[in-house]
């Protein structure tokens, strides 16, 4: 079943019933995630050459790794178009499409070529691994702005005088708002990424276990986060997909689905959680440090409208339920059909990891 | 009778008060929807009209005689749906309530009929997918 289908169970059946009827839960998510990119190794050409700078349709990428090793960020951006960048790259080389490859050296004795020019596809390169290092945030603040002139932000348009609120959840559909405690959702952890079937490598970078929870131990603010890999040769563009943020910059929508083994009444409880029973933070994007101004919970906020300090405000998520969905269906086809095994994971996240930020003390004014 | 027209004004007619013209001579009820008005350069405007057939034919008439290009609103924001990902950040920012989304099916909908060309939806897309057509 999908998570969204034991939510609706639930309103029927306690969670001692819902353990007995279901096994496996599906959950999903489809939403721009930032901090994605794709390693890739071009093979060697003859002669050799160590690339030292690289880019992939104008678009710089990450060469210091070997020789012909490099790494796609999704937010790198072309210094000719600020709509295109590294999850444009990404996306065109999952679509099979031909990428112009330039790279320099400075030529040494065993890689003695010092500059090249050619064209890739996915055909071409011996491998496309993609690794996020974090994606897929357990529950993460919706944005509001109360100055008065509009604000373009990685949360999208945020119109000004609290002219709408912003949120990325797949709410009750959510994977790991599914298993809040992470239980069953660890390192190694087979997942479904992009279309394909892929791995969790490690806690997400930011990944937050010890913060403020609700009753029924929903974290409240952004909390866990996965950091995910996965063979992108095999993935599709209908799961992963380049995004451009107004003045913001390049990002990209990452498909993520995550199964969830019910192994007992707790678990059953936890992925009965629905949107009404989920609590996010409202943070005022036009403030520094993005202070809270209130909360509201998901049903609220898919309802396309809520109520802070006595106003209504429009509301929109970033995610695709939509999407996540479809994600959620076909993963679930892919265990009843059995070309998806469940695993467990290798080792659980460090339960009571919390957040350090940067010292601005030594940066000279 | 009800019309949806964009006005183009030439540069030399920005400074008139057209509207007030509509409103006081013809009876003619003006809504304005969206605005694009810069002293010395090509103006325009979105309104919904309103009034009997016969004064808005006078006010038409009016317009023109005055050089003010009229082109009907209809399809004025264009969108490749098939490429849509459902996401929901256009709806975020309009507020003519053309680009909703489906409670249930968390799909977009649009409806052509009441946008107001205001734009703002062109730079939420984070897929692009809007243009204008402002014929």
């Amino acid at each position: 079943m999908t998570a969204e289908e034991v939510s609706r169970m639930s309103l029927e059946c306690k969670p001692a019933e819902i353990v007995k009827k279901v096994d496996i839960v599906t959950t999903a998510t489809f939403a721009p995630m930032c901090s994605s990119g794709m390693f890739i190794n071009f093979g060697h050409s003859d002669p050799p050459i160590r690339m030292e700078r690289i880019t992939l349709n104008n678009v710089p990428v990450h060469a210091g790794l070997a020789a012909v090793d490099a790494y796609i960020g999704a937010t790198e951006n072309s210094p000719f178009n600020e709509r295109y960048g590294g999850a444009n790259i990404i996306e065109e080389l999952i679509a099979g499409k031909e990428v112009k490859l330039k790279a320099w050296a400075k030529g040494t004795d065993c890689y003695p070529e010092t500059e090249l020019e050619t064209v890739i596809t996915k055909d071409t390169v011996n491998e496309m691994i993609l690794f996020n290092p974090r994606n897929a945030y357990q529950n993460y603040p919706c944005a509001v702005n109360s100055s008065g002139k509009i604000l373009y932000t990685y949360m999208g348009s945020l119109l000004p005088d609290f002219g709408n609120a912003t949120f990325s959840t797949s709410g009750e559909l959510s994977p790991l708002l599914n298993d809040p405690y992470l239980r069953t959702i660890g390192i190694g952890t087979r997942i479904f990424i992009g279309g394909a079937r892929g791995y969790i490598s490690w806690y997400g970078t930011q990944c937050r276990t010890a913060g403020e929870r609700t009753e029924n131990g929903i974290p409240v603010g952004n909390s866990a986060t996965i950091a995910v890999i996965g063979n992108a040769k095999e993935m599709n563009t209908g799961f992963i997909k380049a995004a451009y943020f107004e003045k913001y910059g390049v990002s990209i929508f990452i498909g993520i689905g995550i199964p969830i083994p019910v192994l007992d009444e707790d678990m059953a409880a936890a992925v009965s959680v629905r949107n009404d029973q989920i609590i996010t933070k409202i943070c005022d994007y036009s403030i520094p440090g993005h202070p809270e101004i209130g909360r509201a919970n998901y049903a609220q906020l898919f309802s396309g409208q809520i109520n802070i300090r006595g106003m209504k405000i429009r509301t929109a998520s970033l995610s695709s339920v939509y999407t996540a969905r479809i994600i959620a269906d076909q993963l679930r086809e892919w265990i009843r059909n059995k070309e998806f095994m469940l695993t467990q994971p290798l080792e659980l996240f460090p339960d009571n990891k919390n957040l350090n930020s940067l010292h601005r003390s030594l940066i000279k004014k | 009778m009800k019309k949806r027209l964009v006005l183009t004004f030439p540069a030399n007619r920005v400074e008139d008060p057209i509207v007030y013209h509509l409103i006081k001579d013809f009876d003619v009820l003006v809504n304005i929807l969206n605005a694009d008005i810069t002293p010395g350069r090509e103006g325009k405007l979105l309104v919904e009209l309103k009034a009997p057939a016969e004064n808005m034919s006078k006010a038409e008439d009016f317009m023109l005689h005055r050089n003010i290009k009229l082109s009907p609103a209809m399809k004025s924001i264009l969108l490749k749906e098939d490429d849509c990902v459902h996401c929901g950040s256009c709806s975020a920012v309009c507020f003519a309530d053309a680009l909703k989304m489906d409670t249930l099916s968390r799909q977009l909908i649009f409806s052509p009929e009441k946008c107001i060309a205001c734009e703002l939806c062109l730079k939420a897309c984070p897929l692009n997918l809007f243009s204008l057509n402002l014929a």
